[in-house]
């Protein structure tokens, strides 16, 4: 419909929907076939992924033109704003499953298989575990050696990588002030800097799955240690991803003019998804590392 | 109650004609609309595999399939019924009526109701494309229990990514309805005069987003396990099978909710208007459905009583799923007390309404038998938990969709369904449900087992009459989609009230409604 000023934004039809639809298909069937030997997968992928980059680059941009253009009233900023906490929400219960799966297995499932002598007789249980038929687990942060495993510890690598997240919660908020009170050279200072560490957070977890894999025998097949760990920090980890590529557009966009201090729903958007992966890590680096 | 803005502007701006028409569309309407017709579509598909597993057992012995088909058609039976027909139907409800209901504009987020509808199709394509690959479909159940669908083939996988899809789609819709409710609502809407079906269509959205990723997770799990070398369900890895099951039905028990709720929304529209009295109770039903969703998150463990739980665990899930019955019951109490002394008439929309009320409450008592941990015990698996289930899912969502259909089709179309064929479809649906499914109760008790092609030769007489009370089934509702088609073709004219003066905004619009309605908001004293 043809909008008139004052009254709730309802956009035209449009083709990002059916876009993003194939981009979509065509990157599950292709990673399907790929799993399953099809020759076509990988290409199928390649297709499908661009796909939706062009869709997300297409539907954000009409509205970050949109927005820009002045055609949202307030009205319209709560609707986005109110579905990205929701989003977040949903975020939030995809980790809980996998939390739930952590703390099921290490309080429920490996003490029952240690109990039970019928199926697995000798095996003592215990955490970290690599189950029965795996390698067995010696002390954090030591090279392993045949049929062993070792896990990292937390006061290494981790410790630092959860300083580095808390401080760039602490750095958006600072450029998120800034923004308030449109000092611009300041927002765009505090905002590079986050997405730095955010980046650099990326790189040390990239560090630290290398010396796992390399040098302390714990891979994602070490048994439901490595499938905890693995999943839990890497879900983290592809969110991170997405969080520090959402922060470095927003900070493409501040560079080129956009938002002001009242209106920023999309840098409100992504320092809340920043604030989000932030608390998962918390949890993970209590829940995987430290305990 | 309301004053509503019903001028009618034509707009004419660079809008798509034909099928870009309805795949590009951000209108309310239109989603409705394809989320509905969908919803048949998939609700004859769904259908078509229930007669082949009801054609199977109208005999002992193996005759018509080969039992791995069997097992694939149960298993896609339920997902194309629940993922396909009952989530998606409900969704169109609420894309056509709750801007209507609360004097919205059209929903908050119109492009992402567009993409909720879209991904459905291109996830129904992966779900029965599997059908056609080498082995077959999915045939583990559609619960998708590990290990045995660690062992599937690439079906497996497909089913995996078509489960990734509807959950996208089912969140994306689940915030837009959130959304739509809390920010969108008429100056005057307060939250405690929002009509029932908004309600409990506010609590299925949460619901879904709060246990949709839950099944995301869980089958990402399955896919790690199979082709990335973890082992969350391999007990040589630590790893144990009974977690894909705590982890499926602690989505598994909301989405029962999911399948639900709306249809209590629509009940509770429908029958004050034919009782033509007010709602009884408004606020202990709203109180009641917010009660039954807390429940749903703590009593998942009910579908596993049989799995080996800790003594302490079957006594906290069976105390915890009896709690059910009070908000329940409340609802039903509500329901009847609201036809108590009512100017009571029974067009189509009213005879599924009081049908689902009788129908759906013999679903709950059976539900009760079940939840009783030892009795379970002999109920678990059998034909018992088939005929529970189908109380619930057909005579209650379904057959309170249908309702809900011949309610709403004069308003949405502008045109009279055929009273007497809707009444027609109505007899024979509620004869041969009960004709289909009274008898499984019976055979559960006596201990045939669910999900097998063959049954031993006692259970005979009754699967007969199952299998004939299923065809019938079936064909009652070609004449449902008949009646269907022949409304949107045309027949009488519809008032704007339609109905002996209802309750609700969408009343105060033409029927049909204009492409755009309450441009400008209506107030509501």
């Amino acid at each position: 419909m043809s909008h008139s000023p004052g009254s709730y934004y309802l956009p035209d039809p449009s083709k990002w929907p059916i876009t993003g639809s194939i981009g979509l298909f065509s990157l599950l069937l292709g990673f399907m076939l790929l799993l399953n030997e099809g020759s076509a997968g990988p290409w199928l992928m390649i297709f499908g992924a661009a796909v939706l980059i062009f869709m997300m680059a297409g539907w954000f941009g009409t509205v970050a033109r949109e927005s820009e253009g002045g055609m949202y009233n307030t009205h319209v900023g709560l609707s986005f704003r109110m579905s990205m906490m929701w989003f977040i929400f949903s975020e939030v219960m995809f980790f809980a499953g996998f939390f739930g799966a952590l703390f099921y297995t290490r309080q429920l499932a490996v003490p029952w298989l240690a109990e039970t002598d019928l199926l697995w007789p000798g095996f003592a249980g215990g955490w970290p575990t690599a189950g029965p038929a795996g390698p067995v687990a010696i002390g954090p942060d030591i090279p392993a050696g045949e049929g062993e495993f070792s896990t990292i510890g937390p006061w290494g690598l981790p410790f630092w990588n959860t300083v580095i997240l808390l401080s760039s919660s602490v750095t958006v908020t600072i450029a998120h002030h800034a923004l308030k009170e449109n000092e611009r050279g300041k927002l765009i200072f505090w905002l590079a800097v986050t997405v730095i560490l955010g980046f650099l957070f990326l790189f040390f977890q990239a560090a630290e799955y290398y010396h796992a894999y390399t040098e302390l025998g714990l891979t994602l097949g070490t048994g439901v240690y490595g499938s905890t760990f693995f999943m839990l920090t890497g879900f983290h980890g592809a969110h991170v991803t997405i969080g520090a590529i959402i922060l470095l557009v927003i900070l493409i966009r501040i560079i080129a003019g956009h938002f002001t201090p009242e209106n920023h729903f999309a840098f409100e958007a992504g320092a809340w998804y920043w604030h989000f992966v932030d608390t998962v890590w918390v949890g993970l680096f209590i829940f995987v590392y430290v305990l | 109650m309301a004053t509503a803005e019903t001028a009618h502007h034509e707009h004419h701006d660079h809008h798509p004609t034909g099928l870009m028409r309805w795949v590009t569309t951000t209108n309310h309407k239109d989603i409705g609309t394809l989320y509905l017709l969908f919803s048949l579509l998939m609700f004859m598909v769904g259908g078509a595999m229930a007669m082949v597993i009801r054609a199977e057992l109208f005999q002992p012995g193996l005759q018509i399939v080969d039992p791995h088909f069997f097992n694939q058609m149960t298993t896609m039976h339920a997902l194309v019924m629940i993922f396909g027909a009952i989530m998606p139907g409900f969704v169109g409800f609420a894309n056509w009526m709750l801007p209507l209901m609360i004097g919205a504009p059209d929903m908050a987020l119109p492009r992402l109701n567009n993409w909720s509808f879209w991904i459905l199709p291109f996830g129904f394509a992966m779900l029965l494309g599997s059908l056609f690959t080498a082995g077959g479909g999915p045939a583990g159940g559609w619960t998708l229990y590990a290990p045995l669908s660690i062992q599937g083939g690439m079906s497996v996988d497909m089913t995996i990514f078509a489960v990734h899809m509807l959950g996208v789609s089912s969140v994306l819709g689940a915030i837009n309805v959130i959304v739509t409710i809390f920010n969108m609502r008429a100056p005057g809407m307060d939250l405690l005069k929002m009509p029932l079906f908004v309600w409990t269509w506010l609590i299925t959205a949460f619901l879904l987003i709060a246990v949709m990723p839950v099944l995301a997770g869980a089958v990402t799990m399955l896919l790690t396990d199979r082709h990335f070398g973890t082992a969350f369900f391999d007990p040589a890895g630590g790893g144990d099978p009974v977690l894909f099951q705590h982890i499926f039905w602690f989505f598994g028990h909301p989405e029962v909710y999911i399948l639900i709720l709306p249809a209590f929304g629509i009940l509770s529209e429908i029958i004050p208007t034919f009782a033509r009295k007010p709602l009884f109770g408004y606020v202990s039903m709203v109180l009641a459905v917010a009660g039954i969703a807390f429940l749903s998150f703590i009593v998942w463990a009910h579908h596993m009583f049989t799995v080996g739980m800790p003594l302490v665990g079957e006594l906290f899930f069976m105390y915890s799923t009896m709690l059910i019955a009070i908000p329940t019951g409340v609802k039903i109490f509500n329901w009847v007390a609201t036809m108590w002394r009512g100017s009571l008439t029974f067009e189509t929309p009213m005879l599924f309404a009081v049908s689902v009320v009788f129908l759906f409450t013999i679903g709950g008592l059976s539900g009760l038998m079940l939840a009783i941990t030892p009795a379970d015990f002999q109920y678990h698996d059998t034909y018992f938990v088939v005929a529970h289930f189908h109380y619930v899912l057909f005579s209650g969502a379904i057959m309170a969709m249908m309702g809900g259909a011949y309610y709403w089709l004069p308003k949405w179309t502008g045109h009279m369904y055929d009273e007497r064929l809707g009444k027609w479809h109505f007899w024979t649906t509620a004869i041969f449900f009960n004709i289909t499914f009274f008898p499984q109760h019976f055979l559960g008790l006596a201990g045939m087992p669910r999900r097998i092609p063959d049954y031993a030769l006692q259970f005979t007489e009754f699967n007969v009459i199952s299998s004939i009370g299923a065809f019938g089934l079936g064909i009652s509702q070609i004449l449902f989609v008949y009646v269907v088609y022949k409304c949107i073709q045309g027949g009488e004219r519809a008032t704007q009230e339609v109905w002996d003066n209802p309750r609700g905004l969408e009343w105060t619009l033409p029927s049909p409604p204009p492409y755009h309605t309450f441009e400008t908001p209506p107030v509501i004293k």
